[in-house]
């Protein structure tokens, strides 16, 4: 069952997924170098990265909690992963259909980084695109549900380490989302100028449709072909 | 709806940025039928260098209808899109929202190929009345959420209704949202508003309810100082009113307000029409202090001139003098020049406002004026006084026209007829003078106002991140 070289790949996806995020100027980096502008004052980059990461990284696991208290209906292992995988694709076609963007989080005071960044994530189905990787992650780490058997006491083990790994996939992603965040607003800010800002800034929003999309079909085919 | 691959290249990070981005190829200018008898339009400019039909009409849209007078209009998009906050990074700068000030109508005019510009879509005024309860459409502004239309009027058919105030539209699909107040506080009048994104802060200004303008100016509700002499702080995404500055009674009519275009610049002006104790113009210079409280002081005062009454239309004969009549005022990206425009006078004065409470007169163009009538450099006649004025990106060209208002075109300046666009070049070291050979005269019957120029101007985009 074990398998070294698939974990290790279900990671670094995890990792890409946060680069995939953390360089989307759409999921806020930018606001930490007019941040840095505005302010003037040192840190308030520092300040403004490391919101907009807290907001994130509570927007995966906002996704990612939920089903890492299904797991323990190891029966309908398969029926769990093949319904998340069909969320994802759900959103990745709304988002693909309705190309209006959410008014509500031009509403958000521009001090309030965390919380826009919550907003943003949940709004485009950030966390949803890990739900598969995760779901998949959570049937090679932990304890082996086909040599502990059934019971009360397994159950228990299974949710705590499905919630470890719920924290440690939204911990990782959200550092690598928040490094690479971190490395363009920096370098806007000291040597790249503002004009970078517009130049880089490329429109995802089909492309990040279709990623949920692809996402959400690994998670049913591996769902699927691990039954 | 349609969006870039890229955010629009006419999107400027910065006033700096804007300021050194290629310079304006088209001016769209409004054209206004003052009896209605013709369509409203918009006039195209030709601005493009080198170009054998620079400084002239070169394409017109006019309306299905009559009587819509137009007046004031924005764009569908700006700089201020380039918040990963606002969401919509990929609009094009490609539509004017045109509104009718007597009509209540908004057309969505589409410039994508200037001189192809052509009507994308008509909002009819039954449409605007229902879904905000408010009526006359005026300043235009593309923000955080979405298209902001202030208007002058509230519901009813003289607009007395209710409260005037900002309604709001989608900027992909032009449809009218709804209004934007959810808490107005003392704020019963409308006209200007502006705002600083990243402060979240909004400031919008008073002219006077519908019964006040429309047939002209009320003497009466002049002299005993009914017109609008407040300004209204709002918190502008919690869309509340947090402060109402009055300035004192005889400041009638604040009218444009021009915040610094510098994000990190927490002051701007607002141009007082007449102060009714002594017929001067005044600016004002509002800002925030270190403890967050909204202040503001009178930093321009400018001198009515005196004149024989025989001289001087009805309306001011009794006075003697000729009011300066601070009508419009426009602040350069660099914050640096504030032009205001004495539509009696007949002056355009440029004020050196790198100290926003030490303004210094650096330059003045005269041209028309109520009882002098100042010729053109070129000798021809410019009809009424300096109006509606906008700067390019770059600071270095000030264009403007000249009606103010249908009616009252016709109560301060009776024996005259006419629409003129013209240009004064500003120096390196700030010099400003009349481009003689710019001289734009408008189709017969019909008169000019509000000027946007190609890519953005100086009264059309926010930013989002500082000059640095």
């Amino acid at each position: 069952m074990f398998d070294a070289s698939t974990v290790t790949t279900l990671w670094w996806a995890v990792v890409v997924a946060g680069v995939y995020h953390g360089v989307n100027p759409g999921m806020g980096w930018p606001l930490a170098v007019s941040a840095a502008l505005m302010d003037r004052k040192r840190g308030a980059m520092t300040k403004a990265i490391a919101m907009l990461g807290l907001g994130h990284f509570l927007a995966m696991l906002a996704i990612l909690l939920p089903f890492s208290m299904m797991v323990f209906l190891v029966q309908r292992e398969t029926e769990i992963r093949m319904g998340a995988g069909i969320i994802v694709i759900g959103m990745g076609i709304y988002l693909l259909i309705n190309r209006k963007h959410p008014r509500f989080l031009s509403r958000v005071h521009p001090a309030r980084l965390a919380w826009w960044s919550f907003l943003a994530a949940m709004a485009h189905g950030a966390g949803l695109m890990l739900v598969p990787i995760y779901l998949e992650l959570c049937r090679y780490v932990g304890p082996q549900t086909t040599v502990m058997g059934h019971g009360h006491a397994a159950a228990q083990a299974l949710i705590d380490s499905s919630v470890m790994t719920a924290f440690t996939v939204a911990l990782v992603h959200t550092v690598a989302m928040t490094v690479s965040g971190a490395v363009l607003a920096v370098a806007v800010h000291r040597w790249l100028g503002l004009k970078f800002i517009s130049r880089s800034w490329f429109n995802l929003d089909i492309f990040w449709a279709l990623s949920l999309v692809v996402v959400g079909a690994f998670g049913i085919y591996s769902a699927h072909a691990g039954h | 709806m349609s969006a870039n691959l890229k955010p629009d290249p006419t999107f400027y990070p910065s006033p700096r940025i804007a300021m050194e981005a290629p310079i304006e190829n088209f001016a769209f200018t409004v054209m206004l039928s003052p009896d209605g008898s013709q369509s409203d339009g918009i006039a195209v400019v030709d601005l493009r260098t080198g170009s054998d039909t620079y400084g002239e009409i070169v394409h017109t849209v006019t309306t299905p209808y009559k009587g819509d007078e137009f007046h004031h209009f924005g764009w569908n998009a700006c700089s201020s899109s380039l918040s990963p906050l606002s969401g919509h990074a990929f609009l094009e700068r490609r539509y004017l929202i045109v509104p009718g000030i007597r009509s209540s109508r908004v057309y969505v005019i589409d410039v994508k190929e200037p001189l192809k510009a052509k009507i994308h879509k008509i909002i009819e005024p039954e449409e605007v009345f229902e879904k905000t309860g408010y009526s006359r459409p005026h300043t235009i502004h593309c923000g955080p959420e979405g298209i902001y239309v202030s208007t002058l009027g509230g519901g009813g058919a003289d607009g007395t209704d209710g409260p005037p105030g900002i309604f709001i539209m989608d900027c992909q699909t032009f449809e009218i949202i709804g209004r934007y107040e959810m808490d107005r506080g003392k704020q019963d009048k409308h006209y200007d508003f502006w705002w600083n994104l990243p402060q979240d802060y909004m400031v919008s200004s008073e002219w006077g309810l519908p019964p006040q303008f429309e047939n002209g100016v009320v003497p009466e509700d002049l002299l005993s100082n009914k017109y609008g002499h407040s300004i209204h702080f709002w918190d502008l995404r919690a869309r509340k009113n947090v402060h109402t500055m009055d300035f004192g009674e005889q400041y009638q009519m604040a009218l444009e307000i021009r915040p610094a275009h510098d994000p990190t610049r927490t002051y701007g002006f607002c141009g007082v029409v007449v102060d009714t104790t002594n017929l001067q113009g005044a600016i004002f210079t509002w800002w925030r202090d270190d403890d967050g409280n909204w202040q503001s002081k009178k930093v321009i005062t400018i001198d009515p001139r005196p004149e024989d009454p025989e001289n001087l239309p009805e309306l001011l004969k009794g006075f003697s003098a000729v009011p300066p009549l601070v009508t419009d005022i426009d602040l350069s990206l660099d914050d640096k020049y504030l032009y205001v425009a004495c539509w009696g006078l007949g002056e355009m004065h440029q004020y050196d406002v790198s100290d926003p409470f030490n303004p210094v007169l650096n330059g003045k163009v005269e041209l028309g004026g109520i009882a002098k009538g100042a010729r053109h450099p070129n000798g021809k006649p410019v009809v009424y006084g300096p109006q509606m004025v906008e700067i390019s990106r770059d600071g270095k060209r000030v264009y403007w026209t000249n009606s103010l208002y249908s009616t009252w075109d016709d109560q301060f300046y009776p024996d005259e007829e006419g629409g003129q666009m013209v240009m004064a070049r500003v120096g390196d070291d700030g010099s400003f003078a009349l481009d003689p050979d710019f001289y734009i005269d408008f189709p017969k019957g019909l008169r000019a106002h509000q000027i946007r120029l190609e890519g953005g101007d100086c009264s059309t985009d926010s930013f989002c991140y500082p000059s640095v």
